[in-house]
């Protein structure tokens, strides 16, 4: 353990509550009686259902197959009967609606027959990564990206370190902490499995420094292959980029991946996942999640995925009502849901149940800087605020907004209670939605030329030429056909001088 | 599905809080009031009251010309700190509207005009102060001294008369008594132009061991109060770093060029609103530079001109000058001191 650890600017250090939930045994949640699968939960495109309605399913049997390369498989959490294929809520922020499957369990809990692979070791690290793509495998930390994308970026480039990350930084959520402890050798082991598909030089399993017993478990299985690493506790260390930073010293190029400067990342969840899939083909159908806030026991359970939220609470003895809110996540950057029917996905490591509070007056932004002083990316806040504030968007991605990993740090210090997130949530989407609809108009534009220039082509094909004479004797007519055409061409190229300007700009 | 309105991460906050930033700002300052009090009588305490019973009044008429809501930006804290501010900037024989015209300017020319808190480009008191001197040059020149050690007791009746009694139109020099001077700076600068030296100047009564009597220790104890702000988190270092930095280091040059043209350093940066500004007024969030290296330049360039004022200007103090002018500077600092973000380079 001599590697040496760097740090990375701004962040929190704050009460973390884990205690509560850290030391009590994660429980397997009953079978609930009624499992709610959403066909996409993961970043990319949805899968595409390949059951019926009223076909009877196993548990862990394929129900719905990838569509692309950025899209996975899905899986029956347990065997029983395909109820319905529609619109459900699904947890997304804002709320909406999307298509899920829905399972009745027929209680059996009967295994689909599922293929375990001998000796990984042997096999090809591209087949490898198609194993565990076929299992339904996503990144369990955050964002939900497909895990074979990421591993296969590693074949493409050569991966000098691969981090396994157990570094739960936000407060209450310790599902990650309670798997290590009880899972130690299938992280110990998945971890092999992906620095074996992605042909990693260096691994290393980072762990925050208050995590001694989930640190003991790992330290018991592994080897000089793998460095197991505890990081200082602070908020975000867990985050992609403070992670690497912490452990390499390299900042990820703005705009950029960890595979640019060597590294892919995965979660301890993903790596559990990853042996389960190899060791028996066992496809992604359950998680721990932690239940943790004003519930009566707070603890992990290990939960099928498409049980409801509500089922989990109802477990540690919560009712829902008016006075408390259900986060999904921890309360740095988990999402508020007002539905409780909402199932449990794959990227759920946490709900929590918090009293609601009035919300506290918003100032003006006084240019204090404590914002920017929080910033883990060095960002400036309060300038992001004003320019998304008057919908200044490009001024906006002057000041990097894309590079903002939504912490939530820069609002939690903000003394005038700005609700800073919030304002870059908007932007962001306001920036995307317009690209898309230049995308769109470009699109459009293009067809328009393309079908005026059939047009045009037809009539001229059809029209008699013309006699040479009766152009040419009419010297206005090409005095004015020259001018119009000496006009607009001036005019493109002051057009696409001016587009190079701001391209310049932009890209700047 | 019950109905709440739907929330944003993060779902949690530190629990700070503007009024209370300005808060610490107001409580620090209380050190360097009660020297203030202590050598020079109660007249100080008499504008502050003075200035915060005319900034409220004055803030929620603007507020309601405005149609802002009371209740939220009349317990901000900023006016009581603007207010307090201007009042220890002044004279405290500084008569009553003179004080409420110096607030009415500050707070609608530099404050409400621009946007109201958080929007002003000049600080508030700063301005105010520099708009009574520019009007009222007389007034502004009436101090009182510690010649004779502390002095509470003859100046509460002086404070008195001067504040409330003094008739507008025989207002002028020679109704002031002999408790009442110019302030050492403006006294060192007087003569220093008379051709006087340092040393002989500064072996007059009103000096003290460093700079003025009196003056200096009420420096100190701002100093204390400035040091505490920066412990609590509450401002940075940069700012008065760099201030007192660069007054230091100017000062020191010229007193090494010529010891009898030039007064020391520690009479510079004891002397006047230096301290006072460097801590209190220059770090107002709102006015100044907001990345680090800004800061810096920000503060370097205000004790610059403060110096140059104080040693070439036509005004004994140059601080509220100095301040409007870098105020005026922020946006290009800031904009050629952006910092580097993670993975930029
Ligand atoms: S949410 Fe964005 S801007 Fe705010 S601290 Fe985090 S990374 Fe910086
Ligand atoms: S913390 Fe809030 S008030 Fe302070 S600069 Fe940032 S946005 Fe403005």
């Amino acid at each position: 353990m001599s590697r040496q650890l760097y740090e990375f600017p701004g962040g929190l250090k704050f009460e973390t509550f884990k205690e509560i939930t850290a030391t009590i045994p994660a429980i397997q949640h009953p079978l609930p009686n009624r499992i709610i699968l959403p066909v996409r939960q993961h970043i990319g495109i949805p899968s595409v259902p390949t059951v019926r309605k009223g076909e009877h399913v196993l548990k862990g049997q394929p129900i719905a197959e990838a569509d692309g390369y950025v899209s996975i498989p899905l899986h029956a959490s347990t065997s029983g009967t395909v109820i319905d294929i529609g619109d459900y809520p699904v947890p997304h922020a804002g709320e909406h609606e999307a298509t899920c499957i829905v399972i009745e369990p027929d209680g059996k809990d009967e295994w689909f027959d599922i293929q375990p692979t001998d000796d990984y070791l042997t096999v090809d690290p591209k087949q490898l990564q198609e194993i565990i793509r076929s299992c339904g495998i996503t990144g369990l930390g955050g964002a939900g990206f497909p895990a074979h994308v990421k591993l296969n970026e590693g074949v493409v480039n050569i991966v000098d370190t691969l981090i396994i990350n157990g570094v739960e930084c936000e407060p209450f959520i310790t599902c990650d902490d309670r798997l290590i402890q009880e899972k130690a050798h299938y992280v110990v082991s998945g971890t092999r499995m992906i620095r074996h598909a992605v042909q990693a030089k260096h691994c290393v399993i980072a762990v925050e420094d208050d995590m001694p017993k989930a640190y003991e478990a790992l330290a018991n299985w592994i080897d000089d292959d793998i460095e197991l690493i505890k990081v200082p506790k602070r908020y975000p260390a867990g985050g992609e980029k403070q992670l690497i930073q912490t452990l390499t010293g390299k900042e990820v190029p703005s705009g950029g991946l960890a595979i640019h400067i060597g590294i892919v990342m995965h979660n301890v969840a993903t790596a559990a996942a990853v042996y389960r899939a190899v060791t028996r083909g066992e496809p992604l159908i359950s998680r721990y999640v932690t239940i943790a806030g004003e519930v009566e026991t707070p603890r992990n359970l290990q939960v099928l995925l498409g049980t409801s939220v509500n089922d989990c609470l109802k477990a540690c003895g919560y009712e829902h009502n008016d006075e408390h809110m259900i986060i999904l996540g921890g309360p740095m950057m988990g999402m508020h849901i007002r539905n409780p029917d909402i199932p449990i996905i794959k990227t759920t490591n946490c709900i929590l149940v918090k009293k609601l509070e009035p919300a506290a007056t918003e100032l003006p932004c006084i240019q204090c800087g404590d914002c920017y002083n929080a910033c883990p990316i060095k960002l400036m806040p309060q300038e992001l605020y004003r320019n998304a504030k008057t919908d200044n968007f490009a001024e906006t991605q002057q000041y990097h907004i894309f590079d903002c990993i939504e912490c939530g740090c820069c609002s939690y210090v903000c003394p005038s209670n700005i609700p800073l997130v919030q304002y870059f949530r908007y932007a962001k989407s306001q920036i995307a939605a317009e690209e898309r609809r230049r995308d769109g108009a470009d699109l459009a534009r293009k067809r328009f030329l393309e079908h005026n220039k059939r047009e045009q082509a037809k009539i001229e094909a059809k029209r008699p030429s013309r006699p040479v004479i009766e152009t040419s004797s009419n010297p206005s007519m090409d005095e004015k056909r020259n001018y119009i055409e000496g006009a607009v061409s001036r005019t493109l190229k002051k057009r696409s001088k001016t587009k190079k300007i701001l391209d310049k700009r932009n890209s700047d | 599905m019950i109905n709440q309105q739907l929330l944003t991460s993060p779902h949690r906050h530190d629990g700070s809080s503007v009024r209370t930033k300005m808060l610490w700002v107001c409580v620090s300052l209380i050190p360097g009031i009660a020297c203030y009090t202590w050598f020079f009588g109660p007249g100080i305490l008499i504008q502050c009251l003075l200035a915060i019973v005319f900034a409220l009044l004055v803030e929620s008429v603007l507020l309601k010309i405005r149609k802002q809501k009371l209740s939220v930006f009349l317990l901000d804290g900023s006016v009581y700190v603007t207010a307090i501010l201007f009042a220890l900037m002044i004279s405290p024989f500084t008569p009553w509207w003179i004080n409420f015209i110096g607030i009415c300017f500050g707070l609608v020319f530099a404050k409400h005009l621009y946007g109201g808190l958080g929007n002003n480009i000049f600080n508030p008191a700063a301005t105010a102060y520099v708009f009574i001197l520019l009007c009222f040059p007389v007034a502004m020149n009436q101090w009182p001294s510690a010649i004779d050690g502390p002095s509470q007791e003859t100046s509460i009746k002086n404070s008195f008369k001067y504040i409330f009694l003094m008739p507008h139109d025989s207002y002028s020099e020679n109704n002031y008594d002999s408790t009442s001077s110019a302030t050492p700076l403006a006294d060192m600068q007087n003569r220093l132009a008379a051709m006087e030296m340092v040393n002989e100047i500064r072996t007059s009564s009103q000096y003290g061991n460093y700079a003025g009597k009196g003056w200096e220790w009420v420096s100190i104890f701002y100093l204390l109060g400035g040091i505490g702000l920066i412990a609590l988190g509450v401002i940075s270092w940069h700012i008065p770093v760099a201030i007192l930095g660069s007054v230091f280091a100017f000062s020191l040059i010229f007193n090494m060029y010529d010891t009898n043209l030039y007064p020391s350093s520690l009479f510079h940066i004891l002397s006047g609103g230096c301290i006072l500004a460097a801590f209190f007024v220059a770090t107002d969030p709102v006015t100044a530079s907001a990345t680090p290296i800004g800061k810096l330049i920000y503060g370097t360039i205000i004790g610059g001109l403060i110096y140059a004022i104080r040693s070439w200007g036509a005004y004994p103090d140059g601080v509220a000058f100095a301040i409007i002018i870098a105020n005026g500077l922020v946006p290009m600092i800031d904009e050629y001191t952006r910092p580097y973000i993670i993975g930029e380079n």
